[in-house]
C-alpha cells in the first residue's frame, strides 16, 4: 500500500521564479484577504436564503414580505464586494500554492469555469428579483421562484470554491479524480461546506442585528406589525443557533480531515477560536433572553470576540493547508532544483544535430542544402509534390531567373490553386536566400 | 508539463480566453469607461435644461437613471465576472504562464485590484445615491461633481492596466528588467491608450444612443432630443477614434517587429491586419451615417437602424483584442516561455531526452512500438492542445488536410518532416521540443486521428495518469542522495503513507 500510494503521488516542478514578497508576508495577505472576502460572501448568501424564507412568510403576513425587501436590498452591495474582494485572496493562493491549486482547478476545469456564468446568472436573478418587486407585488410566487433559483445557485457555487482548495491539498488523490464530481465526493468536503453555511448564517445574523437597529434606520415607516426589537432578537437568535451548530460541525470538519496536517498549533488554534466565541455566546442569550431595551448593549462586544474567533479559524484553516502541504512542496523543492540542473547541463552541451545531405551532386552548396533542409523541406521535396511544387519544378520555372526566385522566397505571391499560399521567409538574410536559390537551381532534373 | 492539462476538444482552449476577455474588454470599455462620462454629461444636460424652479427634468432623468441602470446591472454581474473570468480561464488553460506572470507582477497586480475595488464602490456609490440626489439642487449637482470623478477613475484603471498588458507584450523586460515601468515607456502603450479612450467613449455613445431609442416612445420630444445628444457625442469621438485607431494600426508592426515577436511577419497575422483594415471603414462609417441621420432627422432614427452600428463598433473594439492577442505569438510570455508552456531554457533537455520523461502526467513515460499511438496522443496532450483540438476549432487534422488536400490520408514521414521544420516557415509556431521518436509518434497519432475521428476529454473529465518517473517513489534516490540536508523531509514521507 504505501509503494503504491507513493508511486501515484505526483511531485511537480514548482515554477523556477523567487517569490514576489517575503513568504509571511504573503501569509498575512492571503488570510486577511480572505477572511474580508469571504465575509461578503457569508452575507451574500444568508442575505439570499433569509430574503427567501421571508418571502415565503410573506405569502401570509404583509410585514415579512418587506423584510425580505429590505434584506434583498443590502445584497446588490454585498455580493458586488465578495466578488471584487475575492480577487486579492485569488492573487495571493496564485502565488504561494500555485502548483497545488492550479493542479485542483484544472482537474475540475469544466466546473471551474462554471463559476463565470453561474455567478453572472445568480447577480442578474437577484438583481432581478429586486428590480421586479413592485411589478410582481400580484404574482408573489414567480418572485419567489425567481429568488429561489438565485439561492439554489449561491448555495452551489460555494462548493466549486470548496471542492478546489480541498482538492488542492491532497496531491495524492490527483491521480483518482476524475472531474468535478468525483473531488466533490472526498470524505471532508461535505462537513466543510455545512461549516461554511452554518457561518453565513452567523454572520448575516449579526449584520441584519445591526442594519435594522441604526438610528436613522426608518423602521417604523416601514413595517406595521413587527417590532424594531422582535426582528433584531430573531436575528440575533439566528446568530446564536449557528454558533452552537458550529460546535457540532466544527468537531465533525476536524474529525474527516486527514491526518496529515494535524499537529498541536493547530489544534490550539482552533480551541482558541472556539474559547473565544463562547463569551460572545453567552452575551447573546443574556440579550435575546434580557430588557427589550438593552438588547443591542454588548453588540460591540460580541462582534469583536466573534471577529476574533473568524480570524482564528481562518488562521487554523491556513495552518493546516502548510502543514498538510509542507512535505509535498519540499518534494516539489528538491525536483525542481534537479531538473535545474538537469536542464542547464542539456543547455551547456548542445546534441549537435546529423544533417545528412545524402545526394552527392546536391552537396557541392553544403550551406545551401542546410538551409533547405530546415526551412523548406517542410513542403518541397525534390522530385515529388508534397504540400508545394517539388524542386524539379522550381528549375524549370526559374532556370535563367535566380533573382526571380528569391524574391518568391522573400514575398511568394499566391500562383495557383490547389497548392495552400506558402509563407515569406523574410527572415532569412540576403545572403542565405542566395545560397538557397543556388542550391535549388543547381538540382539535376 | 507539471499541470494537469485541462482542454475543450471542440472549443479550444484559447478561444474560451479570448471569448471571455474580449466580451470584458467590451463591457469594461463600452458600459464603464466611455459610459459613466456619456451618462454624467446627460444627466447634466437634465439640470442645465429643466425650468428654473424645478432640479432637474424629472421625465429626462429618469430615462437618463434608466440607461445608467442597465450599464450598472451588466458592469457588476458580467462585466465584473468576466473581469475575474479572464484569470480563471487563463489559469486553467495556461496554469504555467499565469503562474509565472504572477510570481513577477504580484504588485501590480495587486494595485489593479485596489484601483478596481475602489472604482467598484465608486459606481455602487453613483448609482446607488442617484434617487436620493434627486431632493436638492445642491445634492444633483455633487452627485453630478461625483459623476465626473468617477469617469476620471475609470479611465484611469484603464491607463494602468494598459500598462500592465503592454508590459506583458513586450518581452524584452522578461529577461532583463522585472520593472512596471517598462509598460508605460513600452513603444504600444501611448499608440493603445490614445485608441483605446476614444473608442471607449464611441461604443459608449454607440450603446447609449441604442438605450435612448429603446426608452423613449416614439415621435416624442424627448427621443429627439435624446437621439441628437447621443449622435453628438457620437461625431464628437468618431473622428479622434479613427485617429487613434490608424495610430495604433501602424505603431504595431512598428513595435512588435523590433521588439519581438516574429508572427508578425506571417500571412496570419497580414489576414488579420487586412480584415482590420475593412473592419475599422465599415464600422466607422455606419456609426458616422446613423450619428449624422441622428442630428438632421433625429425624428426619422430608428431602432433596427442603430443596432448594427452598435455590433460593428463591438466587432471594431473585439478585432483589435485579437490582432493584439496574435501578436504575441510564439511566446506567451515573450522570450521566455512558448505558447505549448515550455520553457526557452529547457528546449535542450527535451530534444535530448524527449518530454514524455519529465511530464508528469503521461500514461507513456517513453514511446516503444506497441504503445506509438497512445504515446503520440499524450505528446499531441503536451504539446500542442493549448492551441489545436483534434476535430474542433482548429483542428490538427485540419491544419494538415489544408495542406495535403482535405480527405486525403496523411504521410505519417511528411507529417514529421514538417512538424519538424514548421517553426522555420510560420514563425508564430514554437518549434517542436521534443526527440525524434516522440515527432515519429506525434505523427503516427495524427494521422490516426485523421482515420479514426478520434478526440481528447482533458483532464477535467478523464483525469490524468501520473508518471511513474514523476512520482514521489522517483524523487526518493535524490532525498536519500541529499539526506543529512534533508532528513526531516524523509521523515514527512511517511505522512503520505498513513493516509
Amino acid at each position: 500500500m504505501l509503494r503504491l500510494l507513493q508511486v501515484s503521488t505526483p511531485v511537480p516542478r514548482d515554477i523556477p521564479l523567487d517569490l514576489p514578497l517575503p513568504e509571511w508576508l504573503l501569509i498575512v495577505l492571503l488570510v486577511v484577504s480572505f477572511l474580508l472576502h469571504i465575509i461578503f460572501v457569508n452575507l451574500m448568501l444568508g442575505s439570499t436564503i433569509l430574503t427567501l424564507w421571508c418571502q415565503i412568510k410573506g405569502l401570509k403576513d404583509q410585514d415579512y414580505h418587506q423584510l425580505a425587501h429590505e434584506i434583498s436590498r443590502t445584497i446588490t452591495v454585498n455580493k458586488s464586494l465578495a466578488v471584487v474582494l475575492g480577487v486579492a485572496p485569488l492573487l495571493s493562493i496564485s502565488t504561494l500554492y500555485a502548483t497545488h491549486f492550479y493542479s485542483a482547478t484544472s482537474l475540475t476545469g469544466g466546473m471551474w469555469i462554471a463559476v463565470i456564468p453561474l455567478v453572472t446568472i445568480a447577480f442578474l436573478l437577484t438583481y432581478l428579483n429586486k428590480y421586479t418587486w413592485n411589478i410582481l407585488d400580484k404574482n408573489k410566487p414567480l418572485s419567489i421562484a425567481i429568488n429561489a433559483a438565485a439561492t439554489a445557485l449561491f448555495l452551489f457555487i460555494p462548493l466549486i470554491f470548496l471542492v478546489n482548495v480541498n482538492l488542492m491539498l491532497f496531491p495524492e488523490k490527483w491521480g483518482t479524480v476524475k472531474g468535478f464530481f468525483s473531488a466533490l465526493l472526498l470524505p471532508n468536503v461535505l462537513p466543510r461546506y455545512l461549516h461554511f453555511v452554518a457561518a453565513s448564517m452567523a454572520v448575516t445574523g449579526l449584520f441584519i442585528f445591526w442594519y435594522i437597529g441604526r438610528k436613522n434606520y426608518p423602521f417604523e415607516t416601514y413595517f406595521v406589525r413587527l417590532t424594531r426589537y422582535e426582528v433584531r432578537k430573531n436575528a440575533y437568535s439566528l446568530t446564536l443557533a449557528a454558533s452552537v451548530a458550529q460546535f457540532i460541525i466544527g468537531p465533525l470538519v476536524m474529525m474527516t480531515l486527514p491526518t496529515k496536517g494535524f499537529d498541536w498549533r493547530l489544534v490550539l488554534v482552533i480551541l482558541s477560536g472556539a474559547a473565544i466565541a463562547l463569551p460572545a455566546m453567552w452575551r447573546i442569550w443574556k440579550a435575546i433572553t434580557g430588557h427589550p431595551d438593552e438588547i443591542g448593549r454588548h453588540f460591540g462586544m460580541v462582534v469583536i470576540a466573534l471577529g476574533i474567533t473568524v480570524v482564528f479559524m481562518g488562521s487554523g484553516r491556513h495552518v493546516y493547508r502548510a502543514n498538510a502541504l509542507k512535505p509535498h512542496q519540499k518534494l516539489m523543492a528538491l525536483k525542481t532544483a534537479e531538473f535545474q540542473r538537469l536542464s542547464r547541463e542539456a543547455r551547456e552541451n548542445p546534441v549537435v544535430e546529423e544533417e545528412p545531405v545524402s545526394n552527392s551532386s546536391l552537396s557541392v552548396n553544403a550551406k545551401g542544402a542546410t538551409i533547405f533542409k530546415q526551412n523548406c523541406s517542410s513542403c518541397h521535396q525534390e522530385k515529388t509534390k508534397l504540400v508545394g511544387p517539388p524542386m524539379t519544378e522550381m528549375k524549370t520555372i526559374y532556370a535563367n531567373d535566380k533573382n526571380g526566385l528569391k524574391s518568391w522566397i522573400k514575398s511568394p505571391g499566391k500562383k495557383r490553386s490547389g497548392y495552400p499560399q506558402m509563407p515569406g521567409f523574410s527572415q532569412l538574410s540576403d545572403e542565405d536566400r542566395e545560397e538557397l536559390a543556388n542550391y535549388i537551381l543547381m538540382i539535376n532534373k | 508539463m507539471d499541470f494537469p492539462m485541462f482542454h475543450l476538444d471542440w472549443l479550444n482552449d484559447r478561444f474560451l480566453i479570448a471569448l471571455i476577455a474580449i466580451l470584458h474588454v467590451c463591457i469594461n470599455h463600452g458600459l464603464a469607461v466611455g459610459f459613466i462620462p456619456f451618462i454624467t454629461r446627460l444627466e447634466q444636460q437634465g439640470v442645465m435644461y429643466s425650468d428654473n424652479n424645478k432640479i432637474t427634468d424629472p421625465e429626462w432623468d429618469t430615462m437618463v437613471y434608466r440607461m445608467m441602470k442597465v450599464g450598472f446591472l451588466i458592469t457588476t454581474s458580467l462585466g465584473a465576472m468576466t473581469g475575474v473570468g479572464i484569470w480563471i480561464s487563463v489559469s486553467v488553460v495556461s496554469p504555467s504562464s499565469i503562474a509565472s506572470l504572477i510570481r513577477v507582477f504580484y504588485w501590480a497586480w495587486f494595485t489593479e485590484w485596489l484601483v478596481f475595488v475602489t472604482e467598484v464602490i465608486l459606481i455602487l456609490i453613483y448609482f446607488l445615491t442617484w434617487k436620493n440626489s434627486n431632493k436638492s439642487l445642491k445634492a444633483k449637482l455633487r452627485h453630478i461633481k461625483f459623476g465626473w470623478f468617477l469617469s476620471f477613475f475609470s479611465w484611469v484603471t484603464m491607463a494602468i492596466i494598459v500598462a500592465i498588458l503592454g508590459f506583458m507584450m513586450d518581452p524584452g523586460n522578461w529577461n532583463t528588467d522585472h520593472s512596471l515601468i517598462n509598460g508605460f515607456v513600452n513603444p504600444i502603450y501611448l499608440p493603445q491608450l490614445i485608441f483605446r479612450t476614444p473608442t471607449a467613449m464611441l461604443v459608449a455613445g454607440v450603446f447609449g444612443y441604442v438605450l435612448s431609442i429603446l426608452f423613449t416612445g416614439k415621435d416624442t420630444a424627448i427621443r429627439i432630443r435624446a437621439v441628437k445628444q447621443s449622435s453628438r457625442w457620437i461625431l464628437f469621438w468618431t473622428p479622434l477614434s479613427l485617429g487613434g485607431a490608424v495610430f495604433y494600426y501602424r505603431a504595431i508592426p512598428q513595435a512588435m517587429t523590433d521588439n519581438m515577436s516574429t508572427a508578425v511577419g506571417t500571412l496570419q497575422f497580414a489576414e488579420y491586419y487586412s480584415i482590420l483594415k475593412y473592419v475599422i471603414v465599415a464600422a466607422i462609417s455606419t456609426i458616422y451615417i446613423v450619428a449624422a441621420l441622428g442630428i438632421f432627422k433625429p425624428g426619422k432614427v430608428r431602432l433596427f437602424m442603430v443596432l448594427l452600428p452598435c455590433i460593428m463598433a463591438f466587432v471594431f473594439l473585439a478585432i483589435f483584442e485579437r490582432v493584439r492577442e496574435f501578436i504575441r505569438k510564439p511566446y506567451v510570455i515573450g522570450g521566455y516561455m512558448y505558447s505549448n508552456l515550455l520553457r526557452v531554457e529547457d528546449y535542450p533537455l527535451y530534444k535530448r531526452d524527449g518530454i514524455l520523461k519529465y511530464a508528469v502526467y503521461t500514461s507513456t513515460a517513453e514511446v516503444t512500438e506497441s504503445n506509438k499511438i497512445e504515446a503520440g496522443r499524450n505528446v499531441f496532450i503536451l504539446t500542442c492542445s493549448r492551441c489545436h483540438t483534434t476535430q474542433g476549432i482548429n483542428s490538427i487534422v485540419f491544419a494538415f488536410e489544408r495542406m495535403y488536400g482535405i480527405g486525403k490520408p496523411f504521410d505519417e514521414v511528411s507529417v514529421a518532416a514538417f512538424i519538424k521544420g514548421m517553426h522555420n516557415g510560420r514563425t508564430f509556431m514554437p518549434e517542436f521540443p521534443g526527440n525524434k521518436k516522440e515527432l515519429e509518434a506525434l505523427a503516427s497519432y495524427i494521422k490516426n486521428l485523421q482515420q479514426t475521428g478520434d478526440v481528447i476529454e482533458g483532464a477535467q473529465n478523464e483525469g490524468v495518469v501520473v508518471n511513474p518517473n514523476q512520482s514521489v517513489t522517483a524523487v526518493m534516490p535524490l532525498i536519500e542522495s541529499k539526506q543529512s540536508v534533508l532528513a526531516d523531509s524523509l521523515m514527512n514521507i511517511s505522512l503520505f503513507s498513513n493516509k
